[in-house]
């Protein structure tokens, strides 16, 4: 080699320009990831380290107008695992449901969970028992990824009451979690499902909190406190309804187990929903940390469908309840008076065509429309709506909202049955497969008409009042009332002398309560294959009406039945609003 | 006779001592780092004090080759040269895989228990005998053809170590080859032209940089005239490089085809290959200007850094120490190549002055490769950064170089144990 001095030196001098351009270079890289790109990286390392634990937010209070609670949230506790992979998951499950019950069903769920999101720690009981707690608890070490915190259970002090009103909440579907109106939920977060619960999911919702656990790279938790400041949950301000819950409760003692039925009480002034019962109910506490699959099934089976809320969409015959929209149309349109008889005294039947009867066989006699009102006289009203007219006795229906929802702030309300025009009929019948004698059953209250408690009791809102309508309103808000009825004030007050003497000497004469002015409408509805549906829709206190209670007892055979319980809830409500008023004025 | 005055006597460059304890105490400190993780296991937490032990066993064979000399080292180049050899032979058949590179056989064990990597030796014993080579090559390299000595004494074990397979260690060879062979004063085209196949090899996954790399090539060899036939034979190669690169790639192993696809682009797989280098540029770039604190990393603490105190040791340094502790360390790297360098521009004469150079190369490759690895600059390829990596042997061959250029400073020329750069 030539190891001249001077060569050597020339190259010495090569190799350290090298040796420190390659080193500054190097330092310039570390410089550009340590200080220049350190906040990405700080965020990618607190990623690794930190697992956010969702602490969920409770949600909010529901009260009655008392005060009274309605639904509020109990301690609980929730068991999660944090997994790295779904086998380390199901290998854990496994592990666990040595120590702790866990059913196949209940570890194919947390699984599902996870997938849904795998950075969260999945869900194995979102209810865990105090037993299951104090066991895991005790053994924790064994299970590096468990996470048992608490977590606020919701709980309803009269579930059993509740149930058509409240409606429960659950853990939120890959369904739901799909559409834009949960974007900002995420999997395993408790949400609304049905009534109340749903319908004011925003104002419900609980702000979820988050705590955080350091893991390691296999996803144990290392250290679960303290490791970086806890994000408080927050509940949302309580809701405020107009529910009454002494009457709520006593609509359910009055049901009891055997009855079925819906009963709507309103405020007949401002549309407030003072009781909403559908009967059977169910406890809807059984609901909670999701609904057992028995129980829920038990529910979905049961020949008397106990999920179906009779009071929003039992569509029923109102039947002669409804007589007051045939008296309304006739008394707007001029055709008749209080004190208009018919042409054909009722002698139990009527012959048009074909005799439609009375359901009174006896016959009511010549008699006016206050008297017909009062006795129901069927073959008063077959002549009142051939006067009307068929056509414009469905354009009168649609007129007072028989053809539309009510609308109420309760999820799926059902549209009530009415027919908009005679097309109705050729639709469904055909051009020639209808007879227009159809008029006299639809004045009466019957054949294609169908309603739920909820838009009878709307209708009698009108009635009770000034002829306008409030639309029902669970939780309080500005009453929204709509004028339906077109009558001079002698009308209306002619029609309201005659729901009075229903209940002092008519049809519900057996419902009268001892110091209570009381208006309303039996119905006793024929429904094929079943016994009669008994009705009865009316308010208290005649004069001053201050509820308009509208009920349906299924099969409940005469309409005097309903009109029994309906009086003792007025009174139940009036007598407390009175002892109340007393309270107050001392 | 006390062991300082002895040290005196012979003139030791202290300079070039500090540095090297400097940095293998903050090698071990790291070790001892490294293993502080939760859920922490026995051999791990006592890897540091593995590591002292080897440190003094070094520091002990350090203090006696220091004392012997040059010419005796020249003298044993050759039978430790083809001991290495044989003992990377035996290693193809019976050697273990350890670590990270489990596959690779580059352990050799005796009844189970390994006792060291011969590719470790091997780097050292091959400068030793190449610089020999190089040394007795009397008249200048002017040629290809002139090559052939040096090329065959490191192409043996390159050939070994490739064949474990070492892609790492193979690295390394090629660094120190060129070092020593430009150190011997070979011109720079010739260096060139000898690459250029490897080059082309590269360069062969676009054709269009292929192509104008070519361009270079038929200029350069143009412009050196070397003999006819060498050149034909050079661009031949080039073009059967850039030819045969799909079929060798095909040849490679998924893991290494992996390595290097992961290289380009970590995000490729970041669960599996692509794990290593994201979490270990998690490490060091979470790290910022002061680090988390000794010990502290969340990165090494939760065992998110894979090879905490191996291969990927320097990430540690990163995570807890920042950029500061970063700098630091190069910095020592750098004093120390700094000063070797100058210990071989010193060197008495030609053995000594490139086996100097053909340290510096080795130390050079590994830092610049396992350090670079950290920030994926480089492949993960599993070489372990000297004076930092846990690991008995590769800590004793380091502090023997250590001691080799003791003792080619103590023999040189000029104030040895002046400080100064």
């Amino acid at each position: 080699m030539s190891y001249h001095p001077n060569a050597i030196l020339r190259r010495a001098r090569l190799a350290r320009v090298v040796l420190s351009a390659s080193f500054l270079a190097l330092a310039g890289s570390f410089f550009r990831a340590q200080v220049l790109q350190n906040a990405v990286y700080v965020v990618q390392s607190e990623n690794n380290r930190l697992r956010d634990v969702p602490l969920p937010g409770a949600r909010g209070t529901i009260y009655d107008r008392n005060g009274e609670v309605i639904a509020e949230n109990l301690p609980g506790y929730s068991v999660s695992i944090l997994s790295p992979t779904e086998d380390s998951l199901r290998s854990a499950l496994t592990t666990l449901s040595k120590v702790i019950p866990i059913d196949a069903a209940q570890q194919e769920l947390a699984v599902r969970r996870f997938r849904r999101a795998n950075t969260r720690p999945a869900v194995i009981f979102s209810d865990a028992s105090f037993q299951v707690v104090s066991v895991l608890e005790e053994r924790r070490a064994e299970f590096p990824g468990l996470i048992i915190q608490s977590s606020p259970k919701r709980y309803y002090p009269d579930g059993a009451a509740m149930a058509a009103l409240i409606g429960y909440t659950g853990e939120i579907s890959e369904d739901e979690l799909a559409t834009d109106q949960y974007e900002s939920y995420k999997a395993g977060q408790q949400v609304g499902k049905t009534g109340l619960e749903l319908q004011y999911e925003s104002r419900l919702r609980g702000k979820e909190g988050r705590r955080f656990v350091e893991v390691d790279s296999r996803n144990r938790v290392i250290r679960d406190a303290g490791v970086r400041t806890e994000e408080q949950p927050e509940a949302p301000p309580p809701l405020r309804t107009n529910i009454d819950l002494d009457l709520q409760r006593y609509a359910h003692e009055y049901f009891g187990d055997s009855l079925r039925g819906a009963v709507v009480a309103l405020d007949p002034v401002t549309g407030g929903v003072l009781a909403l019962y559908s009967a059977p109910s169910y406890d809807i506490n059984k609901f909670i940390g999701g609904a057992s699959n028995s129980f829920y099934e038990s529910l979905r089976v049961d020949p008397h469908r106990p999920l179906v809320n009779r009071a929003t969409t039992g569509t029923y015959a109102p039947a002669s309840t409804w007589k007051l929209a045939t008296a309304v149309m006739a008394l707007e349109r001029g055709l008749v008076t209080m004190d208009t008889r018919m042409s054909a005294p009722c002698t139990g039947g009527y012959y048009y065509g074909r005799v439609f009867k009375c359901w009174d066989k006896r016959g009511h006699g010549d008699i006016t429309l206050a008297q017909a009102i009062a006795k129901s006289c069927d073959v008063y009203f077959y002549q009142l709506g051939l006067k009307i007219g068929l056509s414009n006795l469905l354009a009168g229906g649609v007129a007072l909202g028989f053809g539309q929802k009510s609308g109420i702030d309760l999820p799926n309300e059902r549209k009530p049955t009415w027919p908009e025009n005679t097309g109705y009929f050729d639709k469904r019948y055909g051009a020639r497969g209808w007879n227009r004698s159809v008029v006299l059953s639809l004045s009466i209250g019957q054949a294609n008409n169908a309603q739920t408690p909820l838009s009878m009791a709307r209708f009698y809102t009108a009635l009770a009042t000034d002829g306008r309508a409030a639309t029902p309103q669970i939780v309080a808000r500005e009453p929204e009332r709509t004028q339906i009825l077109h009558l001079t004030q002698k009308q209306l007050e002619g029609i309201q002398l005659a729901l009075a003497d229903v209940v002092s000497q008519g049809t519900a004469a057996g419902a009268q309560i001892q110091g209570l002015s009381i208006a309303g409408k039996t119905g006793t509805a024929q429904v094929n294959g079943q016994l009669d549906n008994a009705w009865f829709v009316g308010y208290a206190p005649a004069n001053d009406p201050k509820i308009v209670v509208a009920i349906i007892i299924e099969e409940g055979l005469h309409g005097s039945t309903a009109a029994r319980v309906a009086t003792k809830l007025m009174e139940r409500y009036l007598k407390a609003r009175l002892a109340m008023s007393a309270i107050i004025t001392d | 006779m006390a062991g300082g005055s002895v040290l005196r006597r012979q003139s030791i460059d202290v300079p070039l001592l500090l540095i090297a304890l400097l940095l293998t105490v903050f090698g071990i400190a790291m070790v001892f780092s490294a293993g502080q993780i939760d859920n922490p296991t026995p051999i791990i937490e006592g890897a540091w004090k593995r590591q002292l032990g080897w440190f003094v066993v070094a520091l002990l064979a350090t203090v006696t080759i220091s004392r012997g000399s040059v010419r005796m080292i020249e003298w044993a180049a050759w039978p430790l040269y083809a001991l290495s050899c044989v003992l990377l032979l035996v290693v193809l058949f019976f050697g273990t895989g350890a670590g990270t590179a489990a596959s690779v056989k580059g352990w050799l064990s005796i009844g189970g228990v390994r006792i060291g990597q011969p590719a470790e030796l091997a780097k050292l014993t091959t400068t030793l005998m190449l610089a020999r080579v190089l040394s007795t090559q009397g008249d200048s390299i002017r040629s290809l053809i002139d090559l052939w000595r040096p090329l065959l004494v490191v192409g043996i074990p390159w050939l070994l170590v490739m064949a474990q397979p070492d892609l790492g260690t193979g690295i390394v060879f090629i660094g120190i080859c060129f070092a020593m062979l430009f150190w011997a004063g070979v011109p720079w085209p010739l260096l060139m032209l000898l690459a250029s196949p490897a080059i082309s090899l590269v360069l062969a996954f676009s054709t269009g940089i292929w192509g104008a790399w070519f361009l270079i090539l038929v200029a350069l060899v143009l412009w050196y005239r070397p003999y006819l036939l060498e050149g034909v034979f050079i661009v031949l190669m080039n073009v059967i490089m850039g030819g045969v690169a799909p079929i060798l790639w095909d040849k490679l192993k998924p893991y290494q085809q992996k390595r290097l696809l992961v290289f380009l682009d970590p995000s490729v797989d970041p669960q599996a290959s692509g794990y290593h280098v994201t979490q270990s540029k998690v490490a060091i770039g979470s790290g910022g200007l002061f680090g988390k604190g000794y010990t502290l990393g969340s990165q090494k603490r939760l065992q998110f850094l894979p090879e905490r105190h191996t291969d990927f040791i320097f990430s540690v340094v990163g995570e807890e120490l920042g950029f500061i502790g970063v700098s630091l360390a190069l910095s020592l790297f750098l004093a120390l190549f700094l000063r070797s360098t100058r210990v071989a521009a010193r060197a008495i004469d030609a053995f000594p002055s490139l086996v100097a150079f053909g340290v510096v190369a080795a130390w050079f490759v590994h830092v610049m490769v396992n350090v670079g690895m950290t920030l994926n600059l480089m492949p993960v390829t599993g070489i372990p950064l000297p004076f930092f990596s846990y690991g008995g042997s590769f800590l004793l061959v380091s502090w023997t170089a250590v001691a080799v250029l003791l003792r080619i400073s103590a023999e040189g020329r000029g104030q040895a144990d002046g400080i100064g750069l």
